[in-house]
């Protein structure tokens, strides 16, 4: 496709972007996380009718799976979601189990597990997915930097999550951050536990928001409560204090 | 012409028109055919693709009605109730058909009755006739005894006694035939008169409801096709509705005019109707199809056909709209590929949970059973292998837990393990002889959770046990 029609689709897939979210009900389209520091910086919560974007660090895969599942069902509340995944990503790292969701206190009657060979099927079927606004949230897998994820895809996706009002995760692996249009973008690892804990507690996340168009960016340290459906500061938590900073939006682009 | 072993002789299964011009006639045997005709060239039967060409002639036949039976070793039956209208009646049908057929290269004999065994032996004895409704009787009476569908031996038995026509016979007393030539003549000869049916059995299924489009011109473009689908859908949907029921299995059958026929099946996880729905996933299932619809020289039939239909029962309406999306999926992407998961009573962790197709997934009758005790860390790991890898572990005792382990060439450090959780293999399900494991949770030095179990009971079942990787938590 020639680059001028690449930026002509790219300017009217913007406006009607601008006009759908002009249209959303304010009040119930943030969903905060539980974490006070993380919520100030989302401006109280994630975005429902938006893309974000979990980026797994190097070997840390299930982390951003479980930071990208706890995330997608809690939003999606009494709604299913729906897990778009390439078959690449279950080989390779393991398939999505019912009953680890479960011992995360996530409901698996409402997972619904589509199976794909190719990146692009995942952004096919996720956009059609997304035009149905009684899922509660659809979360794409995607193993390394695909051509079909490209700019125009990232938008076309924004755009639908906001229209249907659904969040839409986009859970990548093996990723190299492409300019595209998200939400939020987070890079995921795991965090460890206290040392001398006596019992361990729920997963323990090393979260750093990357990209927020909506405020300040950070990083935080966080554990999900499984009881609960929440996340929080881990107990202990000055033992492994990591610094928690502050960056303009513009410095990780860069 | 074509011989086969009868009776441990070669004897002639089926003559052409030049063979039977010479004299020639089925039920010879080779070596007299031989002595008549000197250099005739006689072919083995074979019965496999006779049988796979009626098939496809079958297949063929499918565009003037879906009721169409196989009667090897050469008749097919096409039920065409209330369908003859569409091609101008049953004597432009019947010669459409033939002339259609002999275009190929077939020599075609056909009738029409009221009865399948008035039709079968008018088309044999009466080529072209075409019994009126409740005619059949009028029809069949002067035809050879040799019409009736019985043995050999009643034909030359019924000869004999100076009866040559299934009229004649049929004159005859019903308890006089039945007690000389048994129970089955009689039936036979009540089927030839019409006046008992055996039911045609159709080939493939029959649709519960169908629509579909004849063209003049045969269609070739992908717009015609679409459009043509829209209509047929709306069609569809309509006389589903008259009738209250929805489609949950769908085919579209796309006849090409020199005979080659492709069907495409959707399935729908609740009864559907709605035109829009139904249009949509004939596309997806189009445009996801392997091989591509090959027009050809074009179509000159398109049918939509409900193979199998429900009563329509509203659902909550968000539940349908998922539903639609489902079937949108598992057209587009195959039902298989489409899954939710359901609980499975056993102790096998691979197996406690078990993939079923959403499509048509009913709730399930058991419920999720939690591990972990209120307050803990997950037991059972978000991401497990299909296949638990193979793992080099350190342990400071062979039955304790794991200090180090080696896992796809990376080295983690263990900075704490929990465990361990033994699960006996269960030998009623079929797991017999698999040795028990011992499941830890560690985590390594970077914070990330792993689920290994070491095989087999030291020193019980054995005394080099192996490790396997099984699964990472979130």
């Amino acid at each position: 496709m020639r680059p001028e029609r690449i930026s002509e689709r790219g300017a009217a897939l913007r406006a009607r972007l601008v006009k759908a979210k002009l249209t959303l009900p304010e009040p119930e389209h943030r969903v905060p996380l539980g974490l006070a520091e993380a919520d100030a910086c989302l401006q109280g919560g994630l975005a429902r009718g938006a893309l974000h974007e979990v980026i797994a660090e190097g070997g840390h895969e299930t982390a951003a799976t479980g930071f990208a599942a706890a995330l997608a069902f809690r939003m999606a509340r009494v709604k299913p979601v729906l897990w778009i995944r390439q078959d690449f990503a279950a080989a390779e790292w393991g398939e999505i189990a019912a009953t680890g969701l479960l011992e995360l206190g996530l409901d698996p009657d409402r997972l619904l597990l589509l199976r794909v060979a190719q990146a692009a099927d995942v952004l096919r079927a996720g956009a059609d997915a997304l035009a149905c606004g009684a899922l509660g949230a659809v979360v794409l897998e995607i193993v390394g930097t695909p051509k079909a994820l490209d700019f125009v895809a990232s938008q076309r996706l924004m755009l639908a999550a906001a229209r249907a009002g659904v969040p839409a995760f986009l859970l990548r692996f093996q990723a190299s951050v492409q300019a595209g249009v998200v939400e939020t973008r987070w890079h995921i690892r795991s965090a460890r536990s206290a040392p001398g804990a006596e019992t361990w507690g729920g997963p323990r996340f090393d979260a750093t928001l990357a990209r927020n168009r909506h405020g300040r960016t950070g990083r935080f340290l966080m554990q999900w409560r499984c009881d609960d459906g929440v996340f929080s500061v881990p107990p202990n938590f000055g033992a492994v204090a990591a610094p928690a900073f502050d960056r303009p939006a513009a410095a990780k682009r860069a | 012409m074509v011989v086969d072993k009868v009776d441990n002789a070669l004897r002639l299964t089926a003559v052409d028109r030049a063979a039977s011009a010479v004299g020639l006639s089925v039920d010879m045997t080779l070596a007299d055919a031989r002595a008549r005709v000197p250099g005739l060239v006689a072919k083995p039967a074979d019965a496999e693709a006779d049988r796979a060409l009626l098939e496809r002639i079958a297949d063929w036949c499918d565009r003037y009605t879906p009721f169409v039976a196989c009667h090897p070793p050469r008749a097919l039956l096409l039920d065409i109730t209330g369908g003859a209208d569409l091609f101008g009646g049953e004597m432009a049908l019947l010669s459409e058909v033939r002339a259609r057929l002999a275009q190929q290269g077939f020599a075609v004999r056909g009738a029409i009755a009221g009865g399948t065994a008035a039709a079968r032996a008018l088309a044999r004895y009466a080529d072209g006739a075409i019994a009126p409704p409740g005619e059949d009787e009028a029809f069949v009476v002067a035809l050879p005894v040799e019409a009736l569908e019985t043995e050999p031996a009643t034909w030359s038995a019924f000869r004999r006694a100076g009866l040559k026509t299934v009229g004649q016979v049929a004159g005859r007393r019903r308890g006089e035939l039945a007690a000389r030539f048994g129970a089955d003549l009689v039936f036979a000869l009540d089927r030839i008169l019409g006046r008992a049916e055996t039911p045609l059995s159709p080939r493939l299924p029959v649709p519960s409801y169908r629509t579909e489009h004849r063209f003049a011109e045969p269609i070739l473009t992908e717009e015609l096709v679409l459009a043509t689908l829209r209509d047929l859908a709306s069609r569809l949907g309509k006389i589903m509705e008259t009738h209250g029921e929805g489609a949950r299995r769908l085919e579209a059958a796309f006849f090409r005019s020199d005979g080659a026929v492709r069907r495409i099946v959707v399935d729908m996880g609740a009864p559907t109707r709605t035109p829009a729905i139904v249009e949509r996933l004939l596309r997806e299932k189009l445009s996801a199809l392997t091989g591509p619809l090959d027009p050809g020289f074009g179509y000159d039939v398109i049918r939509l056909a409900a193979l199998k239909a429900e009563r329509v029962t509203q659902g909550p309406h968000a539940e349908r709209e998922v539903g639609v999306l489902v079937d949108r999926l598992a057209a587009r992407f195959g039902g298989a590929h489409l899954v939710t998961f359901r609980p499975n009573d056993t102790h096998r962790p691979e197996a406690a949970a078990v993939a079923v197709p959403a499509q048509g997934a009913g709730s399930s009758t058991l419920e999720w059973t939690r591990i972990r005790g209120d307050g803990e860390a997950p037991r059972r790991p978000l991401r497990m292998f299909a296949r638990p890898e193979p793992v080099e572990v350190i342990a400071e005792v062979p039955e304790g837990p794991p200090v180090q382990f080696r896992w796809r060439r990376a080295l983690h450090a263990v900075a704490f393990a929990e465990g361990p959780e033994r699960i006996a293999m269960e030998w009623w399900q079929g797991a017999d002889g698999e040795p028990t494991r011992d499941y830890f949770r560690v985590e390594d030095s970077e914070g990330r959770r792993f689920w290994l179990y070491r095989s087999g009971l030291y020193a019980r079942e054995t005394t080099t046990p192996q490790w396997f990787m099984h699964g990472v938590f979130a």
